[in-house]
């Protein structure tokens, strides 16, 4: 069983890339279940997607303590669900920070240091810029694609695929520019390793 | 056999498309919003937004009535507002096969209460079918008709919020036959006035034990025959959260069909097991059902009736044994917010600032509950905003002049005008604010019989809200802009004072609708700036303040300018490109 959460802040895009990976995991002929989240939360709360891919997947949840990888669009909800890897699990996080409506109004504070704290947790903690990589590949939208391009790097499927699953996903004329971000953050993520 | 991922709901429109539907309508209500835009997306099916869940089930009897098979899909509190059809129409039974979607939330992700509404089945006497992935989703929803055809009965598909939302695996058929079955006049059977309904009430009960029988040896209960010290009596996504947990170290009884039960069924199921847990979310409905049949299980003394399993709850419960979680870093939580550039964020920023007693109702605008707006005193269903409102002014006259009722626009045609229509009627000097953003938005950006456009995107009439309230017989009707403070101030004022009913329309477009244009950020000027928190009090997400002053993060920001009209010092201004 390999499990997948995405987390973020709603309306980051974390629906579109549940189905490309979806679609990855299918493609490689496993048993897929991929949980998603609409209505009130998509309206900026915190969100939680998950992936399950393996022989035959029951639960559409991933149990706590049994997420393979963690992706995250937003540094403080990396933090949040941290709880959730396994041990020696992976966290690929955009460093983007969004306050949450307590810390707007001096409710709360943000956490500080947060991918500091990610990296001296016991997982392998994968930091980018994915805003700014996704600017440069013609969109701040296509952040969602430059993690998942970093994400690629870390499993094992041909990289046409990825292709695919994104083409078949996308809107037309968003494509190429949404290949172009998966291929910042696949790049970006082979560097690091 | 072409196999395809899809999400449960889109499972349902897919077992729609091949079991012959051609008529679907409903309302939209997370968690069953996507069946029908998904099940519009076939041209063979036609399908409709009504404007609420009793008008979509009504047309769907029509239809069925017409011979064709029909459908409605509905959240679990949009089936309170459709089940006077339903239960009568559990009288009159159907011609084509008619099945209605009810899809409850336990957890409360998008609703105002977790009813279980496996209870209306036992109350209407309508057979209930529980998927529990999008496999089942599919087989099922072709069942129902066939099940609502053979035994002349409407048929309930009841979803939950992780079935209508997960995707898994379905394997794709072609369509079955479509025709219309042939009509003919039926007043015996389809006009319910007392003399053709105590003969329809006889036939309802001899379903009822015929629909019995079936239960028992219906294929959609199923036994999977693990370990026998441990037997679990499940439905619905709760299966897959036991089976999650427990795996073969535990016998199943997934009833897919969950009322009327099969008590033969799980009397011999309960004899070959050592120790019988049922395991289902939300009410003690399969419990209570063993119970009376004097099955001894286990079941609500161990688990919760409030909110979702999990498979390491379920663990735990049973096994006895759990994992080690370590404990969740404290971090602030990250609650539902108005959006950037949100119209209605305006609207509650004024409500505060003047000190209203906010009755308020259902849509995106009932975020402005929370904190920092906190504008709203009661919220309680689709539309009940005006009724509220006219209830407390009517006891406390003294409050009228600081009271508004406010409601969306979809909501207003859903069930607000009846409830306008008892203030005009019953003479409360009632004012009443009418968001009108041009979309039905929380559920997603529904069309609605205000935006010009069906669910199939052909033009339609757009309702004129304004005439509406005027037809309905409130002499005092006036639209604003909600971006104009000032105006809405005003406005507001101006009805609070007047001695008799009137209504306000706030109009402007969701800034999420694609044709909203999106202005140029708002940047803040730090030498201007007194860090006074005026600007804070619109709980802007784009508005970002620190100890050292505010500053405008321009990947959320929409450009409203709302803040700019509220700083005091002229520290706001639009960046012009």
């Amino acid at each position: 069983m390999y499990n997948i959460m995405i987390v973020g802040v709603g309306g980051q895009g974390s629906l579109l890339a549940s189905r490309v990976l979806g679609a990855v995991c299918i493609s490689r002929g496993y048993d897929v279940k991929v949980s998603e989240v609409h209505g009130m939360s998509q309206r900026g709360g915190s969100v939680v997607t998950y992936v399950r891919a393996g022989e035959d997947v029951a639960s559409p949840m991933v149990p706590e303590g049994e997420c393979d990888m963690l992706i995250s669009f937003e540094a403080l909800e990396a933090y949040r669900y941290l709880y959730c890897l396994r041990k020696g699990g992976s966290v690929i996080v955009s460093t983007q920070e969004i306050m949450p409506m307590p810390v707007i109004t001096g409710a709360a504070k943000y956490p500080e240091n947060i991918i500091d704290k990610l990296k001296s947790a016991d997982v392998n903690c994968l930091a980018m810029d994915a805003v700014s990589l996704a600017e440069s590949a013609g969109t701040a939208k296509a952040s969602n694609v430059v993690l998942l391009g970093a994400a690629s790097a870390m499993m094992d499927v041909d990289v046409e695929v990825w292709y695919e699953a994104i083409k078949n996903n996308v809107p037309e004329k968003f494509v190429d520019e949404n290949l172009r971000a998966f291929e910042l953050g696949r790049a970006a993520a082979q560097q690091k390793n | 056999m072409d196999k395809k991922l899809l999400i449960g709901n889109g499972a349902v429109a897919r077992g729609l498309y091949e079991g012959g539907c051609v008529f679907v309508s409903s309302y939209p209500g997370t968690p069953s919003t996507e069946i029908t835009e998904m099940a519009a997306q076939y041209d063979e099916i036609y399908a409709e937004w009504a404007p609420n869940e009793k008008v979509a089930v009504e047309s769907a009897i029509g239809a069925s009535i017409a011979g064709g098979r029909a459908f409605a899909g509905m959240k679990h509190v949009g089936l309170n507002v459709a089940a006077d059809p339903v239960f009568t129409a559990s009288y009159s039974g159907v011609n084509g096969g008619l099945v209605i979607a009810v899809a409850d939330d336990p957890g409360m992700h998008s609703s105002q209460n977790e009813q279980d509404s496996r209870n209306y089945a036992v109350a209407s006497k309508i057979p209930m079918l529980e998927p529990s992935d999008s496999a089942d989703c599919l087989e099922f929803t072709k069942k129902a008709f066939e099940i609502s055809e053979k035994f002349d009965v409407p048929v309930y598909l009841r979803l939950s919020t992780r079935v209508a939302h997960s995707q898994s695996l379905v394997e794709l058929s072609p369509r079955e036959n479509a025709g219309l079955k042939e009509y003919a006049k039926n007043p015996q059977k389809y006009v319910m006035a007392p003399a053709n309904a105590k003969v329809r009430r006889v036939a309802v009960e001899k379903r009822e034990n015929a629909l019995r029988e079936y239960a028992e040896t219906c294929e959609l209960n199923r036994i999977e025959w693990n370990d026998k010290k441990i037997g679990i009596i499940t439905s619905g996504v709760a299966y897959e959260y036991a089976r999650e947990a427990l795996g073969d170290r535990a016998s199943y009884l997934k009833l897919g069909l969950v009322y009327p039960m099969p008590e033969k069924l799980i009397r011999s199921f309960a004899r070959e097991v050592e120790k019988v847990y049922v395991v289902e979310e939300l009410d003690d409905y399969i419990e209570s059902f063993c119970r009376r049949c004097g099955v001894d299980v286990r079941g609500k003394e161990l688990f919760s009736f409030i909110g979702e399993y999990t498979p390491n709850m379920i663990r735990k419960v049973i096994l006895g044994t759990a994992p080690e979680i370590p404990a969740q870093a404290d971090v602030p939580v990250r609650p539902p917010v108005l959006c950037p550039g949100c119209p209605h964020r305006a609207m509650f920023y004024v409500f505060g600032k003047m000190k209203l007693n906010v009755s308020g109702d259902i849509g995106c605008y009932t975020l402005g509950a929370s904190a920092p707006l906190t504008a709203m005193d009661s919220t309680i269903c689709m539309g009940a905003s005006i009724g509220v409102l006219h209830g407390m002014n009517t006891l406390r006259p003294e409050l009228a002049g600081k009271s508004v009722a406010v409601i969306g626009d979809s909501t207003f045609m859903h069930s607000g005008m009846t409830g306008l229509l008892n203030v005009v009627y019953n003479q409360s000097p009632s004012t009443i604010i009418i968001l009108d953003n041009s979309i039905t938005a929380m559920t997603g950006h529904q069309q609605n019989p205000a935006t010009s456009y069906t669910l199939k995107m052909k033009p339609a009439p757009a309702l004129d809200i304004e005439g509406v309230c005027r037809a309905i017989g409130v002499r005092r009707v006036r639209s604003v802009d909600p971006f104009d403070i000032e105006e809405v101030e005003t406005a507001i004022k101006e009805e609070l004072a007047a001695d008799e009913p009137s209504v306000i329309v706030a109009k402007h477009p969701c800034a999420l609708l694609k044709y909203v244009e999106k202005k140029p950020p708002l940047t803040v000027d730090s030498e201007k700036c007194r860090n006074c928190g005026m600007c804070g009090k619109l709980g802007c997400p784009a508005i970002v303040r620190t100890d050292s002053g505010v500053s405008i993060d321009h990947t959320l920001c929409a450009g409203c300018g709302l803040c700019a009209e509220v700083c005091k010092f002229g520290a706001i201004s639009r960046e012009e490109n």
